[in-house]
């Protein structure tokens, strides 16, 4: 069996997983903008095509993450990824985890201000405006974490490593794709509940519609914080340096450290999403204590973080001490 | 390739380490997260009790976090000790 059997096998499953679980999260976002809105037109029909345009256009900033996967598996079915290196299988086999797995979370989290913000237009028709603004803001923050993934992707296909030997450097580069495309989940659903949150609650108190907005942007700024490590990390893995002895021990260490990063922000990130999700709400039922609720939820995020760092911490270990 | 007995018993421990740490710190994060959200919510009904409210909320985040500790600790001792 030659290196470009190898590497066209890798590329196949690659993009089977890519589009497999890319196509879950954006279907699930979408189907629950959809609902919602039907829910929402029957409580006012009058708005219907109101309604329905705002649907549409949610449920078209939430396809974005599929339709990520869906480049990146076209890209790993139609390129020659065997010139790159004897790691090309596991690059690819990276690259499709990676997207995938990543677009699920962003997907399923797009659809939560889509719903939400149709059903708030239908209680006060006169915020439409506004809350077409804040939904689109949230949802695009929501597919960050798919964005992180999809550069690691791009890293993974069109990077040359020749130079570098097949073991380690293939566990490395599936613990790459694992730690980010696992990793993005929690944010991206996170991400999601906030926004969600977020445009329930101006409908409940549109006068706090700079607050709100704030409140929102900052609480989805720190969810995003888990991915970030496991774009760190992905990076460390990709770009690291993989000289010294060649042992199973020594090769199992990356791929454990991916691993270990990848689920370490799976968590985390989803609980953040919460915490802030919880503190919009709060926000629109009490709007002069913002500093007080602003400050409360920045606490509980920071411990909540706490295990994604022991996460990252053990990665680290797993990368440079052993 | 002949893979030693030693060999494959750190392999296996560096991984075990990472499922470990990793699994492990889903259940602590989503817990704390929904703690905080609670709390906040509950600021937002109270805001004259928050002292009270945000104190309850770090003690219940503690003891969620307990399980993450654990973790920690089983992923350092499967790194550096056996």
């Amino acid at each position: 069996m030659d290196a470009a059997s190898y590497a066209r096998a890798g590329q196949y499953l690659g993009a089977g997983l890519a589009m497999g679980f890319g196509a879950i999260g954006a279907a699930l976002g979408e189907g629950m903008t959809g609902g919602f809105t039907n829910r929402a037109i029957s409580r006012r029909v009058s708005m219907t095509p109101y309604l329905t345009r705002t649907m549409l256009v949610a449920q078209a900033v939430a396809e974005t993450s599929g339709i990520f996967a869906l480049m990146v598996a076209i890209l790993l079915l139609f390129t020659k990824m065997a010139d790159q290196g004897p790691s090309a299988w596991a690059a690819a086999i990276g690259a499709g985890l990676s997207i995938g797995l990543g677009a699920f979370g962003s997907g399923i989290g797009s659809g939560y201000p889509g719903a939400e913000a149709t059903w708030g237009v239908s209680r006060q028709p006169a915020i439409a405006p506004q809350m077409m603004t804040n939904m689109l803001v949230s949802q695009a923050v929501c597919q960050t974490p798919a964005i992180f993934a999809l550069v690691v992707s791009f890293l993974l296909i069109f990077m040359d490593y020749s130079s570098d030997p097949m073991w380690p450097y293939s566990a490395a580069l599936l613990g790459a794709g694992l730690s980010m495309g696992i990793g993005a989940i929690g944010s991206g659903w996170g991400g999601g509940e906030t926004g969600g949150a977020a445009c329930k609650a101006f409908a409940r108190h549109p006068r706090t519609k700079t607050s709100m907005m704030t409140m929102m942007l900052v609480g989805q700024a720190v969810g995003q914080t888990p991915s970030i490590f496991s774009l760190m990390v992905a990076f460390m893995l990709i770009f690291g340096n993989y000289t010294g002895q060649l042992s199973l021990h020594s090769t199992i260490a990356p791929l454990a450290a991916g691993i270990c990063m990848g689920f370490g922000a799976l968590g985390p990130g989803y609980g953040n999403g919460l915490t802030s999700a919880k503190a919009c709400e709060a926000l629109s039922m009490r709007p002069q204590n913002s500093g007080l609720i602003m400050r409360t939820m920045l606490v509980a995020q920071a411990v909540a973080q706490s295990t994604a760092i022991y996460a990252l911490v053990i990665a680290f270990v797993l990368i440079f001490v052993v | 390739m002949g893979i030693s007995g030693e060999d494959l018993m750190r392999a296996a421990a560096f991984l075990g380490a990472g499922l470990a740490m990793g699994l492990g710190a889903i259940g602590p994060g989503v817990g704390e997260g929904f703690v905080g959200g609670k709390a906040c919510e509950a600021i937002g009904r109270n805001p004259e009790e928050a002292g009270l409210l945000t104190r309850t909320m770090l003690v219940a985040q503690a003891v969620s976090e307990s399980t993450g500790i654990y973790s920690l600790v089983v992923a350092l001792l499967l790194i550096f000790v056996v």
